[in-house]
């Protein structure tokens, strides 16, 4: 055993995991560390500790109990965190002429062709067809969206991910007021 | 072991001295006692009518008789705890005239003891679990189970009508016999209990008739699902006055909810939890604009729904609610409701935003009507920038608590030294600071200690352990130091950051009044808790882990002892020797020690955790496994 300490095998084992660490790739903290937070002598290691505050040392593992925060508490956030990561991206969708309003989830649709046939089933219309130059031809309803600075937009022009983060609400234009867009009927 | 009167906790909650045993005193209030009787013959030495039945009054009784009509209308207990001290007798007549009973640690005395000695209770409270139970820091199933005292109190308080538990151990059984055996029951409160779930909520409200309070706060519900709501009486007016449920983890019947709240008229509180969406609570509030206090629930709309230009006026629900004074919940906030409330902004003197997750700006358009603001409790999201709003405008502010949305160590923090001096230089007549950071400077903590002299509860969290004043690199012991000497009325103190013997030694020079203490990862030596010990003669409840303070440090507090609550000490240097020798010493005390069993890696020899606690019974017969009870 205390072979194994001289040769300092461990050291230079290949394995995941920052150097320092022992157990799984998790834990991202040298033992020693560890042992501090249930310790006896916490002050001999408090020297250690304080000239580890100096080095930028990764994230400690939790302690037990340590922030005193109440688990229900922390698990309030915990699972918001989580579930915003994961959360949908709802936006109101409003169409001339309808009574109300109905709400649609951006992140579940993978880009504009599903976005549109979405929208198409749920208000029974159609968009006719987008190009660059002339907008949405061929129908009399144009599809367009409030962007963080308030504007009026037309859906389709900007690349999808810059669409989904930048997109306050859509409004789906009919009639006259679409022809503004650059629509050609 | 004698102790001098002079020096008795002002908080005192104990039992007579030794010399005064619970059985003498429950023999002598078997004498003839009739208030009603007696009373008319007060005039004179053996006036009154020759009836046969008629026995002159001892000029004792007499005494007694006044007595027990100037006793009752004491009401503090530390005035009733003082009164019964005088002599066996006014221990007796205010025996008899306590109607409210407080026990600050269910172990140190027996139910069948106390209520031997106080025959008349009408409203008891009961502590159980010690605080830092709270964060995982012992084993489960440690004890303080309400049972043998419900048990107890079924047959000597057969009149009772109000129970607060706070940290105890209740279960639906135990709820059970509460509603069947108090005819007379009116309030019930539960502040971090569990092992009880909505089955025991179901019997409670269906049996107690006269039920005016139920408030849940904190506690963990079990699993079951009781739909408890609709088992509230359907016809007649209900008495109901408080509701708080915002802490039980299940969806609801709102259906039952909205009857309930419309055949209760009295109903002032209501806390819902977060399984109520913001339509629903217009529905309840525009039923019930006579509530006072109120908790929001999700303060948001379910996933799904939507409402689009359908939405009701929220903003005209708050503004009908005239009373309004505390606002709390928001427990899955959209910042876009939050305009809804500003009605009511200008009257709040209570608001608790610290299940909200909002900013800076949100918290501005809101905080900037509440000028009457006198508690204010909020998340670290709103940033030093949100903490320097509340300060320009809250100047009646007597507490705030700032806590973490990320309690977490090695973070950057959102709030810190700057939001905290901008508080104190706002908030002058706070009372009461919790504040969780990750930096802090001393200065900061010298400014408040200037600015707020009314401070009588400072608790600072500063996340990360060791963490010296960021600036300047030096421990936080000046800081703290200063708290202790400029704060004059302050009782409660937790400490953090680096801190060395020194910190500790202002405390025991200056912090005269301090009742509670709370102590991590601090002080260098035995000398650090010595000065505690030696310093603080208010000193009840003390509650240290992770410091370096052993067995010496521990004898330095044997006079004291019985004067406290009791002392909490994890994962600091102590060995069982050196607790023996305090349980030897003291024998009044119980000296518990428990083992956490994921510290028994290393087979080494130092306590994990000792609890002890002044007591008239000894060891208690319900300790599990993990808990050795020295003698």
């Amino acid at each position: 055993m205390g072979f194994d300490k001289e040769l300092n095998l461990e050291a230079t084992e290949l394995r995941l995991g920052l150097p320092g660490t022992k157990k799984s790739n998790k834990r991202a903290l040298p033992d020693y560390m560890n042992e501090e937070c249930g310790s006896k002598d916490s002050s001999n290691v408090s020297d250690a500790q304080k000239s580890d505050q100096e080095i930028a040392s990764p994230a400690k593992a939790q302690v037990v109990g340590w922030p005193p925060v109440r688990s229900y508490r922390k698990n309030c956030f915990l699972a918001k965190k989580m579930e915003a990561e994961t959360a949908g991206m709802y936006v109101k969708v409003s169409m001339d002429g309808a009574p109300y309003l109905r709400k649609i989830d951006l992140k579940v649709y993978n880009g504009y062709p599903e976005l549109l046939k979405a929208l198409e089933d749920m208000f029974k219309f159609s968009v006719g067809e987008y190009s660059e130059r002339e907008g949405f031809n061929g129908s009399e309803f144009v599809p367009t969206y409030e962007d963080k600075d308030g504007d009026w937009m037309l859906v389709g022009d900007v690349p999808w991910e810059m669409f989904i983060s930048s997109c306050k609400r859509l409004r789906i234009m009919k009639g006259s007021e679409a022809r503004g867009l650059g629509c050609a009927v | 072991m004698r102790k001098d009167r002079t020096e008795m906790s002002e908080d005192d909650d104990r039992s007579p001295p030794l010399d005064l045993r619970g059985a003498d005193i429950a023999e002598s209030s078997s004498k003839t006692r009739n208030c009603s009787g007696v009373t008319g013959s007060v005039a004179g030495p053996g006036p009154g009518p020759s009836s046969m039945d008629f026995q002159a009054p001892y000029p004792d009784q007499v005494l007694e008789n006044v007595l027990e009509n100037v006793l009752q209308f004491l009401s503090t207990r530390r005035d009733r705890n003082a009164a019964s001290l005088v002599c066996k007798s006014w221990c007796r007549v205010e025996a008899l005239t306590r109607s409210e009973l407080f026990i600050g640690n269910c172990y140190s005395v027996s139910p069948r003891r106390a209520t031997a000695r106080f025959a008349r209770v009408q409203a008891v409270a009961i502590k159980g679990r010690p605080r830092f139970a709270d964060f995982n820091l012992m084993p489960p199933n440690w004890g303080a189970f309400f049972a043998p005292w419900v048990l107890a109190m079924a047959t000597a308080y057969p009149w009772l009508e109000k129970v607060y538990l706070k940290r105890m151990s209740v279960s639906n059984d135990d709820l059970t016999l509460l509603a069947d055996s108090f005819p007379s029951f009116k309030e019930l409160v539960l502040v971090c209990c569990d092992g009880f779930g909505t089955g025991g909520l179901a019997v409670v409200a269906s049996k107690c008739r006269l039920l005016r309070v139920l408030d849940l706060i904190e506690s963990e519900l079990s699993d079951e699902d009781v739909d408890w709501i609709a088992c509230f009486p359907e016809s007649g007016t209900s008495c109901l006055e408080s509701l708080i449920f915002d802490c039980v983890e299940r969806p609801i019947n709102f259906e039952a909810l909205e009857r309930l709240v419309i055949r209760s008229p009295s109903l002032k509180k209501l806390r819902l939890n977060r399984f109520v969406s913001i339509g629903q609570l217009y529905r309840l509030m525009v039923r019930a604009p006579q509530l006072t206090h109120i908790g929001t629930g999700a303060f948001s709309a379910p996933e799904g729904v939507a409402l689009g230009d359908l939405e009701p006026d929220y903003t005209a629900a708050f503004a009908a609610c005239k009373s309004l004074v505390c606002l709390s919940g928001f427990r899955e906030i959209l910042a876009d409701y939050l305009p809804a409330i500003h009605p009511v902004c200008a009257n709040l003197t209570s608001l608790n935003f610290s299940y909200a997750n909002i900013n800076a700006e949100q918290l501005k358009s809101v905080i900037l009507h509440c000028h009457k603001l006198q508690t204010f409790w909020v998340l670290d999201s709103i940033c030093d920038e949100g903490l320097q709003a509340v300060a320009a405008t809250c100047k009646d502010l007597r507490e705030l608590r700032v806590f973490p949305i990320d309690a977490q160590e090695d973070i950057e923090g959102p709030v810190s030294e700057v939001g905290l001096e901008a508080i104190s230089e706002g908030c002058r007549k706070l009372q009461s600071i919790l504040y969780f950071c990750q930096h802090m400077t001393n200065a900061a903590v010298k400014t408040m200690s200037n600015n707020c002299p009314d401070l009588e509860v400072f608790r600072l969290c500063i996340m990360g352990r060791h963490r010296p004043d960021h600036l300047t690199d030096e421990p936080m012991d000046e800081g703290f130091g200063a708290i202790v000497m400029n704060c004059k009325k302050l009782t409660r103190l937790a400490v953090s950051g680096l801190l060395t013997d020194r910190a500790f030694n202002y405390i025991g020079k200056y912090g005269k009044l301090v009742r509670t203490l709370s102590v991590a990862f601090a002080g260098d030596s035995d000398m650090g808790l010595k000065y505690v010990l030696e310093g603080c003669p208010r000193l009840q409840k003390l509650e240290i882990r992770d410091s370096p303070f052993g067995d010496a440090a521990l004898l330095s507090g044997l006079h004291h002892y019985y004067n406290m609550r009791f002392l909490w000490m994890s994962s600091c240097s102590l060995s069982p020797p050196g607790c023996q020798e305090i349980a030897r010493a003291l024998p009044r005390l119980v000296v518990e020690v428990i083992s956490n069993e994921t510290d028994k890696l290393n087979g080494d020899d130092t306590v994990d955790i000792l609890y002890m606690y002044r007591s008239l019974e000894g060891p208690r017969e319900d300790a599990p496994g993990f808990v050795t009870i020295l003698q």
